[in-house]
């Protein structure tokens, strides 16, 4: 009953909205705050609603950035593709590193519903312009990365994408909805991998602990600069894009987190870390900032890997794409002329 | 029998692990999806079958076993499945030779005296039935799209014809079996699988080598310098640490 009531809102509020876009006169700062009223509401901003230009351009960037990110970040785990120790395991890497592939698509496909192109928002990525997830800058050395990966990165992901599933931007928010299911079987799968390392032989142990060590302070940078540093943090809050701060949303991981690595029998690579009864939360370590942003700027040790793998990608496969769509062009010509292409051959 | 069941497991288990050397490095986002489910489909199929003959040697040895602790001259795929990925147009001719081959074989399998294996190739089939639309649609779309594309289509096939003709001619073991009813006869499937070939490979516009050697051995465990360095790769964390659960 409440639901139905909440949908008739909406649907009254949308009609509304839409009977007043029309009028010409409205002065930006009518359609500025009825943008304002949606998102206080919380009713989703669709493609064809009016939007300020700096929300359209926040979101480009953003879903474009976490695109970018689904797809350099199958390179450091399809690393592992050909060494997986057995055919289950392998099977669970390539349908995980499908899934990324699969995100990366939705995402782009969201950015295109704001008018961006595809094509354009690559070529950005492979010519530096834009970012994607830094911890993708980092190597995968022992198979027990894969593990880590899920565990840590997946589970980082999530962490940040759950509160996205109620961003404001509609396809976004739906897009994440769908992704959030399959990041949160990758992170599942990730620890089970861990679980088996953890517990297994000594050496696989060490194989788990070293992945630890390696991923745990690339993990929480995954969350951003801290909320005092952060630049787009405080438009993004109130255009709900983003829900929760950076901070926040590294505090919840760090909780959920550490007792999984206890019940691992793995050592967190933190000497700070301990739970704060009075805060209900853990306390932990400094960030290496230095490093963080030195990665960012392209110093980590795949930045230039990564990009050269998609550039060359991208470049070898660029025949391919140049005869599908020749090829699809000439059928629709053969379909629309059938008889000059008869006599054509 | 187990030696058959190897063979096609074999078969599938290193065409997917070549595919899978593409996740992550297709031309489009599209064709990677596309490829890795092929890969996700091989590499189910060759599990499903070394399940069954870890069944039936009664060994106590599973899946991992046949995959990973044997060497290069106990596998008995074709030498075509192994040859690197190449470019994108050779990979589709060795995507594209194989399918033709496997869709047909399965085909026929379903009818196989053998229940279990008749049960797999019906459910494989529906796999191998995408497999093949797949690969023969951007066998057309290569061959009909550019001079560059077209040139490269041709060159992968006059490049990995040679290996096309193991597929259907029988050794002894595919004799054998077929004189059970258990696999087909291999030289009646012939005719059917070079008609699908033909048929694409006029619709591509692209011909096949005519009167072409045709290399075999790989069925018998006589293989390719390839086959060696896939293993090496693959079965690495099993030889460098034996007998532990991953
Ligand atoms: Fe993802
Ligand atoms: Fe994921």
């Amino acid at each position: 009953m409440f639901a139905t009531l909440i949908k008739i809102r909406l649907h009254l509020q949308r009609n509304f909205c839409f009977l007043l876009q029309p009028y010409q006169i409205m002065t930006s700062v009518n359609l500025e705050a009825i943008f304002q009223s949606k998102i206080d509401d919380e009713v989703k901003i669709e493609p064809k609603d009016w939007m300020p230009d700096a929300y359209r351009k926040t979101l480009i960037r953003q879903i474009s950035q976490h695109a970018h990110s689904e797809i350099v970040g199958m390179l450091p785990e399809g690393n592992w593709i050909t060494r997986a120790p057995s055919l289950r395991r392998k099977l669970i890497l390539l349908a995980k590193v499908q899934d990324e592939a699969g995100h990366g698509l939705y995402l782009y496909s969201a950015a295109e519903t704001l008018g961006a192109d595809r094509d354009e928002l690559v070529q950005q990525l492979l010519t530096g312009k834009a970012k994607y997830s830094s911890i993708f800058n980092y190597p995968t050395l022992n198979w027990a990365d894969i593990g880590a990966i899920g565990w840590l990165v997946d589970g980082a992901a999530i962490t940040n994408q759950v509160m996205l599933t109620r961003t404001s931007y509609g396809p976004y928010a739906r897009a994440m909805v769908r992704i959030c299911k399959e990041e949160s079987f990758h992170q599942r799968q990730g620890y089970e991998l861990m679980m088996a390392m953890s517990f297994g032989s000594p050496e696989q142990k060490a194989m788990a602990q070293d992945a630890l060590n390696r991923w745990w302070w690339p993990a929480l940078m995954m969350f951003g600069p801290h909320d005092s540093e952060s630049t787009h943090s405080d438009q993004a809050s109130k255009w709900k894009i983003k829900r929760k701060s950076n901070d926040e949303l590294r505090q919840n991981f760090v909780d959920v987190t550490v007792p999984q690595a206890e019940y691992l029998g793995l050592t967190v690579p933190d000497p700070d870390l301990r739970w704060n009864e009075e805060r209900g939360h853990y306390d932990f370590g400094k960030i290496n900032w230095d490093e963080f942003w030195n990665v960012v700027k392209g110093n980590g040790p795949c930045n230039r890997q990564r990009i050269q793998a998609r550039t060359k990608a991208y470049e070898d496969g660029a025949w391919v794409r140049e005869a599908a769509m020749a090829h699809a062009e000439k059928k629709e010509q053969r379909k629309l002329q059938p008889e000059a292409a008869v006599k054509a051959a | 029998m187990i030696k058959y069941l190897l063979q096609l497991a074999d078969n599938a288990l290193i065409l997917g692990h070549r595919l899978g050397e593409w996740c992550g490095h297709a031309p489009e986002m599209e064709l990677d999806i596309a490829l890795t489910n092929v890969a996700l489909d091989l590499t189910g199929q060759a599990r499903s079958l070394y399940q069954r003959v870890a069944e039936l040697e009664g060994l106590g040895k599973d899946e991992d076993d046949y995959a990973y602790l044997r060497d290069a001259w106990e596998f008995r795929n074709a030498l075509l499945v192994e040859q690197p990925n190449g470019d994108f147009a050779h990979t589709l001719v060795r995507q594209f030779i194989f399918d033709a081959y496997n869709y047909h074989l399965h085909h026929a399998l379903t009818q196989s005296k053998d229940e279990w294996l008749a049960g797999f190739a019906a459910k494989s089939l529906k796999e191998i039935t995408y497999h093949l639309r797949f690969s023969s649609e951007w066998m057309l779309r290569l061959g009909d799209g550019t001079e560059v594309s077209h040139a490269k289509l041709q060159a992968a096939i006059d490049n990995l014809w040679t290996y096309a003709g193991e597929l259907t001619t029988p050794n002894e073991i595919e004799k054998e079996l077929a004189s059970h009813g258990i696999c087909p006869d291999l030289s009646q499937l012939k005719t059917a699988i070079e008609a699908k070939m033909a048929e694409v490979l006029a619709a591509a516009n692209v011909t096949a080598p005519v009167g072409a050697w045709m290399q075999s051995g790989g069925k018998d465990g006589s293989h390719s310098e390839h086959l060696g360095f896939i293993l090496a790769e693959m079965q690495f964390l099993q030889r460098a640490y034996p007998g532990l659960e991953w």
